[in-house]
């Protein structure tokens, strides 16, 4: 049932302090979530202070000075660093987003940097996407055919791919999983915006012929309908997608084919 | 993760229940039931505020006045049972307890509605 409080060994405390050099003009604080699993301590919020005029403008250029120049215990997931690799997705300022593609100066005040919210954590602010990437598997994201395999390419008309936008851009980065109450509550069992709106994607696509099994398989007071419509995935998403319209568009096709 | 088990096994846990949609129909459809009927309900009230008993009474031993009431408490307890059993699979997770008080308000529901539809079936027939 509910619990109002973090459990004993989640609470909170206060880190480390990293002071901006003497001679820094535009400081900022980044306060981040630190948690060693091997410490057996508590996870605490390090605040360091960065020079804005000696650091890129985005959030993940200061994270990387600070791993870099103050702290190489820091721990966290980055790659691309331009918004495709979905790497660095972390709870920043409140909001779940991607670091490489938020801009510091956009944000007042101190910066707030937490792991993606209700997954487990790993150490700092990695968590474990293990399930995460298994619901992703169980709805076999690949095209499935029964017809002969064409000589070339398989066709598609300019209409039917514009189906598929809005959709093929995601970059599973799981923000918008991670900020869905439904997930947090049913996370075992409710498929989660991301993987719902992978799912819709294969619906869509009008080269797949497995439409009825990918429907069949997503009939599910769990799987599917936990989704209250919350808006929580399409309001965070970084690639400004709406996974909540995919999952509702999908709803419209089971009740249709009722018939 | 705990489990030896594999991911995959987890995350495909039992399989699609292939259900569902019929409770998300009946939600949406009852609710659009709802709102014409809660206007007229409310209508209907204040018209007949302050009235007598013997006034309230005539007015509803008409018959399309008695039946649309009718209606109205059985699609108030059918959108509460199945809201309320949203609710209690959204948040409670332990087996037995999610069982027992989804039997627990489908009786409750079942029987609020009855009760309603009978009370208004004995002012029709002049019982009350």
């Amino acid at each position: 049932m509910a619990e109002f409080r973090l459990p004993k060994n989640s609470r909170i405390s206060k880190g480390k302090h990293y002071a901006a050099p003497k001679d820094a003009k535009r400081v900022k604080t980044f306060r981040v979530y630190r948690w060693e699993p091997e410490a057996g301590q508590n996870p605490r919020v390090d605040s360091y202070e960065i020079d804005l005029d000696r650091t890129g403008p985005m959030v993940l250029d200061a994270m990387i000075k600070i791993k870099n120049e103050l702290d190489p215990t820091l721990t966290f997931r980055r790659s691309c660093r331009e918004g495709v690799c979905g790497s660095c997705a972390f709870n920043i300022d409140g909001k779940n987003t991607l670091a490489c593609t938020m801009r510091t100066e956009d944000i007042d005040g101190d910066v707030r940097i937490y792991p993606l919210p209700h997954m487990p954590v790993v150490k700092d602010l990695v968590t474990d996407l293990t399930h995460f990437y298994a619901q992703l598997e169980s709805i076999e994201p690949w095209i499935k055919t029964d017809t002969a395999k064409p000589s070339r390419e398989r066709l598609q008309t300019p209409e039917d791919r514009a189906k598929l936008d809005g959709y093929y851009e995601c970059i599973l980065c799981a923000c918008c999983s991670t900020a869905c109450p439904s997930y947090w509550w049913n996370p075992e069992r409710y498929l989660g915006p991301a993987v719902l709106l992978q799912a819709y994607r294969w619906i869509v696509d009008s080269r797949d012929e497995a439409t009825g099994e990918r429907l069949d398989e997503l009939e599910d007071p769990f799987k599917l309908y936990r989704c209250h419509t919350i808006m929580n995935c399409a309001n965070t998403c970084p690639k400004g997608l709406n996974p909540a319209r995919a999952i509702a568009e999908t709803k419209k096709l089971l009740v249709e084919r009722r018939g | 993760m705990s489990s030896i088990r594999s991911s995959l096994a987890g995350a495909r846990g039992l399989g699609s229940a292939k259900t569902g949609t019929g409770h998300f129909w009946a939600q949406r459809v009852s609710a659009i039931a709802l709102a014409p009927l809660t206007l007229w309900f409310v209508a209907c009230l204040a018209s007949q505020f302050g009235a007598s008993y013997e006034s309230v009474t005539a007015w509803l031993s008409s018959p399309i006045q008695a039946s649309l009431l009718a209606i109205y408490m059985a699609a108030i307890f059918y959108h509460a049972q199945l809201g309320l059993q949203t609710i209690l699979e959204d948040y409670v997770h332990a087996e037995g307890i999610k069982m027992a008080s989804m039997i627990g308000l489908q009786l409750l529901n079942i029987l609020l509605a009855v009760s309603a539809v009978v009370s208004i079936l004995m002012i029709l027939v002049g019982a009350a």
